[in-house]
């Protein structure tokens, strides 16, 4: 039976990289096991990002006012459930992450027992590795997400990864809203899910902003912390 | 009796207190303020009436109490409601967040659904 794979690509005022990104989704060859369909969840951009997407090979699903990266995310993992898609993954609108890399997370989750596969930049540090500052944020969730849930995800923040329908019934009800990539790890260790990282390599944005800015980077850190510490709270008796 | 409110300053009081509820009664009744935020705002004007009419009464109250400064009385305690409110207000907003997340997310949802449907029966 051939298993689908629902590609989310959240796009907010993502018109000049958008159509690169979709285009090289469709064409990364998975052979005939799977079958892969583009999502792009348009989180309500100002410019032309909606109406390119419409023209393209692809799902689109508009949102009618901005919800940030998680909630556009959630949208797409929503449709992914409902739609009963066997896997969802997350493909950033700006072109960092390759398509070309898919098939590595891919392989991994379908031979492994592995409920969600996380794409990381910092198991071989090869490729685009971020700016010193964005690291030395990545280190310290590092630590505190080994100290809340006893597992080292070396790139916590890093969006691309792919999950299956265990993990898809669970974030299309609860997904956390703004930064929701290290945040939503509590959340998945919390629900006893198997979390694994495989390494890839990321090129630099090709456009659009990182929804994680310099001048809020403290700002940033100081709320990821609050929210995995009540993430972690909040869900404890699940276990 | 140099603790008793003065005659004039309790008229305008009484007068702005009832003026007070009566403002609000008005947005209830124009629907723009719901009934269950509208209690907080009712119970501190009746309050404001109670004490503009019962001239004594502050003095009196924060002798029971001990305060030595019958003022002193009326900001902790005003402080503290505001305090309160403010939380729950912010609880109330937190609530229309989510809700406003969650109905966007479905109308993105039922777009594409419309979407599909259109496009499938035109392709007939």
């Amino acid at each position: 039976m051939i298993k689908r794979i629902a590609v989310i690509v959240p796009a907010y005022n993502e018109e000049k990289s958008i159509a690169g990104v979709v285009n090289d989704i469709n064409a990364v060859n998975l052979g005939n096991e799977f079958e892969i369909t583009v999502i792009v969840v348009n989180d309500c951009s100002h410019d032309r990002t909606a109406e390119i997407a419409g023209r393209l090979k692809c799902i689109l699903l508009d949102l009618p006012v901005n919800l940030g990266i998680g909630g556009a995310v959630q949208t797409g993992f929503k449709y992914a459930y409902e739609n009963k898609y066997d896997f969802a993954m997350q493909v950033d609108g700006d072109g960092q992450h390759p398509p070309t890399e898919i098939p590595k997370l891919l392989k991994h989750i379908s031979e492994t027992n592995a409920d969600i596969v996380i794409g990381s930049r910092f198991i071989n540090n090869i490729g685009f590795i971020s700016t010193f500052s964005r690291r030395l944020g990545i280190v310290f969730f590092k630590y505190l997400l080994r100290l809340f849930c006893g597992v080292i995800i070396t790139d916590s923040t890093s969006g691309f990864r792919i999950l299956n329908r265990k993990v898809l019934a669970i974030v299309s009800e609860i997904y956390p809203d703004d930064y929701p990539e290290p945040v939503s790890i509590i959340l998945f260790r919390r629900n006893n899910l198997k979390i694994e990282e495989v390494p890839v390599i990321m090129c630099e944005r090709k456009g659009g902003k990182s929804s994680i800015k310099a001048f809020t980077s403290l700002y940033y850190m100081l709320k990821v912390s609050i929210a995995v510490f009540f993430t972690y709270i909040r869900n404890r008796n699940k276990n | 009796m140099n603790n008793v409110v003065p005659v004039k300053i309790q008229i305008i009081a009484i007068v702005i207190s009832l003026g007070f509820l009566a403002y609000i009664g008005r947005l209830i009744v124009k629907g723009k303020l719901r009934e269950e935020y509208s209690f907080i705002w009712v119970f501190g004007a009746l309050i404001l009436i109670l004490f503009s009419f019962w001239r004594e009464g502050l003095a009196v109250i924060a002798k029971l109490l001990g305060v030595y400064a019958a003022p002193n009385l009326v900001f902790m305690v005003a402080i503290f409601g505001i305090f309160i409110y403010l939380l729950h207000i912010s609880v109330v907003v937190s609530q229309l967040h989510e809700k406003n997340k969650k109905l966007s997310q479905e109308i993105a949802l039922l777009k594409n659904k419309i979407e599909k449907i259109i496009s499938d029966k035109t392709e007939k």
